[in-house]
């Protein structure tokens, strides 16, 4: 136990000073590349600034032009309706494979192993995947589509502004659904069996159980995890960017690929931030209401 | 008979449901798959039945790897995941230990703090990190996404750590403390080795989340020689209208399989850090 009973250095012992030393070198890095970024996108925002030029202030003319766009509101409603329908059915599809696998049965660690792959690997990888299958002549759905009787060449799945939504929204809860439904089995394995037992002794139904013993005591849970899946739904952009690119006609277009396009594609940059920006006032609800809920655990 | 039937709908039950989740799940897997080995004759052949082959090649997979850089973003990406991870979890460790362990005025705030970053996607800093970026002339190297990935990483390291330093009692380093260790030490040569399983969750999902990192990528490497396999994939392997399909799925199956693979062999160590953040066990 010689380390043990070396000499201390005093000032290294003093908590708070310890604390300080050893939280400043993260700090400042977080600093330097989340805290001054978003303060200079901020300033972007109110500079007009095309690319490679110096900016000069406007104040909130880049708002204005937003607010006076009509790309900007379909923007606006396309990620409302993105960030929602694909919440309820990750909520829905999530809970039911919670439950599906909170039985017993063999190979239970490999399923949720393999159930989990749509989570890990590369969003674009299977995104191209996923443009493959829904591919306007060689649409593997449409193949099956055409021998039901559906006239050829079928359904256009990227090409058709509302189909183009479902694509997105389906392909956005595949990719999400096996997060919202391990998290909620974790939870659901949390709740001890008694309370079933005592509710079955009671003569209460597979669905009074469910829903009066199973879902409120997934409450707490089911709750971070949505508010989790909303803040990252709303904010997607490498989906629609590579699948549809916003297209056809703006209908997929979500605050963040748009954003890129004002400022990558136009290169404007003073724009782009501020439609970049107008995602804040919802995140920063969100973010603040998941923030207090995570501290209070 | 009766409890056979029993048995067979009790399998029933379970495994229909399943049945149709990994079928979910995987068929996007398989479609890569079996796109990936068809010549294009029956690639693009509207006749044939699109979900076996019939004439099986590796002509894909050899072209992708001669013809692009394949290689070459699967070792860039690497080496930036891992890159990205160890700092993220060296900083990560920094943050956490003091906020869980220590006491000290001020803690709640920045715990506050650093969730809230964690929270903040990166849509919301991309253009003017793109703008430092070039300032600090660091656009097509490596080091450009080593040094931004771990804004988003850093921050869940920390998080996930923090749990994870919660659970581990205060009696050991008290001990130590009474005798005589100083602070650095506790944290060093007692505290740190227990907490070796939170870093492996921590580090198993950083690195799954680098992996999958795309908009930095997408706007700070513009050269082949530079760029990930998300971006090298969707930027030469599609070229205006033409798509390469056969070479893109077998680009899909190879990208997907090492993190597919380093994931197996952590599953136990993912789900925990999966459900650490939301699961109070």
């Amino acid at each position: 136990m010689a380390i043990l009973t070396l000499p201390t250095r005093p000032w290294l012992n003093r908590e708070s000073l310890f604390s300080w030393l050893m939280l400043a070198p993260p700090l400042l890095f977080l600093a330097a590349f989340v805290g001054y970024p978003f303060c200079y996108g901020i300033a972007l925002s109110l500079q007009h600034r095309p690319v490679a030029q110096p900016g000069v202030f406007v104040g909130l003319k880049n708002f204005v032009t937003d607010f006076q766009d009509p790309v900007f509101w379909r923007v606006a409603s396309n990620t409302f309706v993105y960030t929602g329908i694909a919440t309820l059915l990750k909520a829905v599809g999530g809970l039911g494979l919670a439950v599906a696998m909170n039985q017993r049965f063999r190979m239970k660690n490999l399923v949720r192993a393999v159930l989990l792959l749509p989570f890990i690997v590369p969003t674009v990888l299977s995104t191209v995947a996923w443009m493959w299958i829904l591919d306007p002549a060689f649409s593997v759905f449409n193949w099956f589509l055409i021998r039901l009787g559906v006239p050829k060449p079928g359904p256009s799945w990227l090409g058709n502004p509302l189909l183009a939504m479902a694509s997105i929204i389906v392909i956005n809860t595949w990719r999400g659904l096996p997060f919202y439904g391990i998290t909620l089995l974790a939870g659901l394995q949390t709740i001890p069996p008694e309370l079933y037992e005592v509710a079955t002794v009671d003569g209460a139904s597979g669905f009074q159980r469910f829903r009066y013993v199973l879902l409120p005591l997934l409450q707490p849970i089911l709750l971070i995890v949505t508010l989790f899946s909303v803040i990252f739904t709303f904010a997607d952009f490498q989906l629609v960017y590579v699948l549809t690119h916003g297209g056809p006609q703006n209908a997929t277009h979500l605050f963040a690929t748009y954003a890129f396009d004002l400022a990558m594609g136009a290169g404007q940059l003073g724009l782009g931030a501020s439609v970049a920006l107008s995602m804040l006032p919802a995140l920063a609800l969100l973010i603040a209401a998941l923030t207090r809920y995570m501290q209070r655990q | 008979m009766v409890e056979g039937r029993g048995r067979v709908a009790r399998l029933l039950r379970t495994w229909v449901p399943i049945g149709f989740f990994l079928v979910l799940a995987l068929f996007p897997f398989y479609w890569m798959a079996v796109t990936s080995l068809k010549p294009n004759a029956e690639l693009y052949n509207t006749r044939m039945m699109p979900l076996l082959v019939y004439h099986p090649t590796l002509k894909h997979y050899v072209d992708l790897l001669t013809e692009t850089r394949f290689l070459a973003w699967t070792w860039n990406t690497m080496l930036v995941a891992v890159a990205a991870t160890a700092i993220s979890l060296v900083f990560g460790g920094m943050l956490a230990y003091p906020l869980a362990r220590l006491r000290f005025p001020g803690a709640g705030l920045i715990a506050m703090g650093v969730a809230a970053v964690y929270l903040v996607p990166q849509p919301l800093l991309f253009i003017p990190l793109a703008d430092l970026i070039n300032r600090l002339q660091l656009g097509n190297t490596l080091s450009a996404v080593i040094l931004t990935y771990p804004t988003m990483l850093v921050p869940f390291c920390a998080w996930l750590l923090m749990g994870y330093f919660k659970t581990v009692p205060q009696e050991l380093e008290e001990a130590a403390r009474i005798d005589g260790a100083s602070h650095w030490q506790t944290m060093w040569r007692i505290f740190l080795p227990l907490c070796t399983p939170g870093f492996i969750s921590a580090g198993i999902f950083a690195f799954t989340l680098a992996q999958n990192e795309f908009l930095y990528a997408l706007i700070f490497l513009t050269k082949t020689s530079v760029r990930t396999v998300p971006i090298g994939v969707i930027a030469e392997l599609i070229r205006g209208d033409v798509f390469y399909w056969g070479q893109l799925m077998a680009a899909a199956l190879l990208g997907a399989i090492p993190v597919a693979l380093i994931y197996s062999f952590f599953v136990e160590h993912y789900v925990a850090g999966l459900t650490a953040g939301s699961v109070k066990g």
